[in-house]
């Protein structure tokens, strides 16, 4: 589970759709299992899942138990296979109830917890979430993180995060990719980001302890991990 | 892997996009009223324009002309006038990434789905339109208006095959204008550009026959010939035989050339494509 942050415009997204296969990147190479995402497309999108939490994949006129049906015959599931991964998938993010609706009438949180269905009904066994839990309230980000932690424990499904609710990155990523001006600003665990923060500050200050760090907020150390690199948006 | 599976994903976009589209029944009744209303005004006009000259010397008659008006209003919604507006607003809204993670032939998906919009907006259109004009005139006592049976059986099996290949090669000029719509972000100016130039070369403002003699090689050769007129010649029996099967080559022609024109065009898009914002 890799979480993938930066500050807004830094690229985050953009590396998704290169790491998915959508856009062809202006230099450099990308290689997943082997295979590289632009040229090998269709093999590469059969075994990845992507949720883009600011748009829909899910057919809006179509009732969602229809449009998983449809990514079923797209993605030449076997059918058998495909009604234990919906049941299950359904059961885990009680979907129960919206299978009749069509898409365009569920809520935010509703439709997001389809979208992370319809990212898995194949079986992925990479999933790139790029801000899953953008514009939810808090038990909807709490289902999902709850079901994401779950799917990356349970079936092994490598999970790569963005958001930029650090709370999404506190509980559910064991490493932390930090990006900003086009270039890796940190590579640890998020315990190595607060420990830099820290640092520093005790280097300005001259303090040798400061007791605010200990206390220190995700979003505070985030906030001047972006300042001590200049990387805050302009 | 074996055929059905092969095709599964490209068959069930067709079919749900079909059922779907057949579930706009209001656009449906409009769109023949609307299309009952131009074909009467186009009946007229084409009655006072036989009455004025020498009838006989006509490559159609009369009543071969006011049925290829029904056929031509009936069939109006096959015309690539418009590109497919489900791909136009993935292109805007941005969910074209989200068919590019599709594991199938982008093409073809693209293809399939515009296939089944425009089968679905035409096969209830026509329908209404037979029984209007082929059922309910001649019922009316309004024979000489009506809409007149093939030629022949021949004729009439040559003309859905015809139909058939119009459909796909209708859904290959669609695809370009899709095309054309993802490069330039937005589908309005292709859209605008496309409308006049299809009613015309298409048969459905005048039949393409009643053009000037010197121009009708040129005219029975373009491509656009392929989804109306060429049909409806079959129809009449005024491409019998060895010419009808011409007619058919013909349209093939065109569905191949513009697929693959198509499928390079998109190949050259999808590398430049980006996707903006979040």
């Amino acid at each position: 589970m890799l979480g993938f942050i930066g500050p807004n415009g830094a690229g985050k997204s953009t590396t998704i759709k290169i790491l998915a296969g959508i856009l062809r990147p202006d230099g450099g190479r990308v290689e997943i299992d082997g295979r590289d995402p632009f040229a090998d497309r269709e093999r590469h999108v059969a075994r990845i899942g992507v949720v883009f939490g600011q748009r829909t994949q899910l057919w809006w006129d179509l009732p969602v138990g229809d449009g998983f049906t449809l990514l079923r015959d797209i993605y030449r599931v076997d059918p058998r296979r495909f009604a234990r991964t919906r049941d299950e998938l359904v059961g885990l993010l009680h979907l129960e109830r919206l299978l009749d609706q069509p898409v365009r009438q569920l809520s935010l949180g509703q439709r997001m917890r389809a979208e992370i269905a319809a990212a898995l009904l194949h079986e992925p066994d990479i999933l790139f979430l790029d801000e899953p839990t953008i514009g939810l309230d808090a038990p909807s980000k709490l289902a999902v993180r709850d079901f994401v932690r779950r799917a990356n424990r349970e079936r092994g499904t490598t999970v790569l995060l963005t958001t930029h609710d650090m709370h999404d990155v506190e509980a559910l990523a064991e490493r932390v990719i930090v990006i900003g001006h086009g270039r890796v600003l940190a590579d640890c665990a998020v315990e190595g980001l607060r420990a830099q923060v820290a640092t520093a500050r005790r280097l300005n200050d001259g303090l040798p302890e400061d007791a605010e760090d200990e206390g220190m907020t995700i979003e505070a150390v985030i906030t001047r991990f972006y300042a001590m690199h200049g990387a805050a948006e302009a | 892997m074996a055929p059905h599976e092969l095709v599964r994903p490209y068959v069930a976009a067709f079919a749900s996009r079909f059922l779907q589209m057949l579930q706009y029944r209001t656009a449906a009744y409009a769109g023949f009223a609307t299309q009952c209303w131009w074909g009467g005004i186009k009946v007229m006009v084409l009655a006072a324009f036989y009455g004025g000259a020498a009838a006989a010397s006509m490559p159609l008659s009369l009543a071969q002309a006011i049925t290829y008006t029904w056929l031509a209003q009936g069939l109006l919604a096959l015309l690539p006038w418009l590109g497919d507006p489900e791909v136009a607003q993935a292109v805007r809204s941005g969910a074209v990434a989200y068919d590019r993670l599709r594991p199938v032939d982008a093409y073809a998906l693209w293809f399939v789905r515009s296939a089944g919009w425009v089968a679905a907006r035409v096969l209830p259109r026509v329908a209404l339109m037979l029984v209007f004009a082929g059922v309910a005139l001649p019922l009316a006592g309004l024979d000489e208006w009506a809409w007149q049976p093939p030629a022949g059986v021949v004729a009439g099996v040559g003309f859905l095959v015809s139909a058939l290949l119009a459909l796909l090669l209708s859904t290959s000029f669609v695809m370009l204008l899709n095309i054309v719509a993802a490069a330039s972000l937005n589908e309005r100016g292709i859209n605008a550009l496309a409308g006049p130039i299809v009613i015309v070369l298409s048969g459905n403002l005048l039949p393409l026959s009643l053009l000037p003699d010197a121009w009708q090689t040129t005219l029975l050769l373009q491509p656009l010939a392929g989804v109306m007129d060429i049909p409806a010649r079959i129809y009449f029996g005024q491409l019998g035989g060895a010419q009808a099967l011409a007619g058919l080559g013909l349209q093939f022609f065109w569905i191949a050339l513009s697929v693959a024109f198509g499928r390079l065009a998109m190949g050259r898009t999808m590398r430049r494509l980006e996707v903006q914002g979040g």
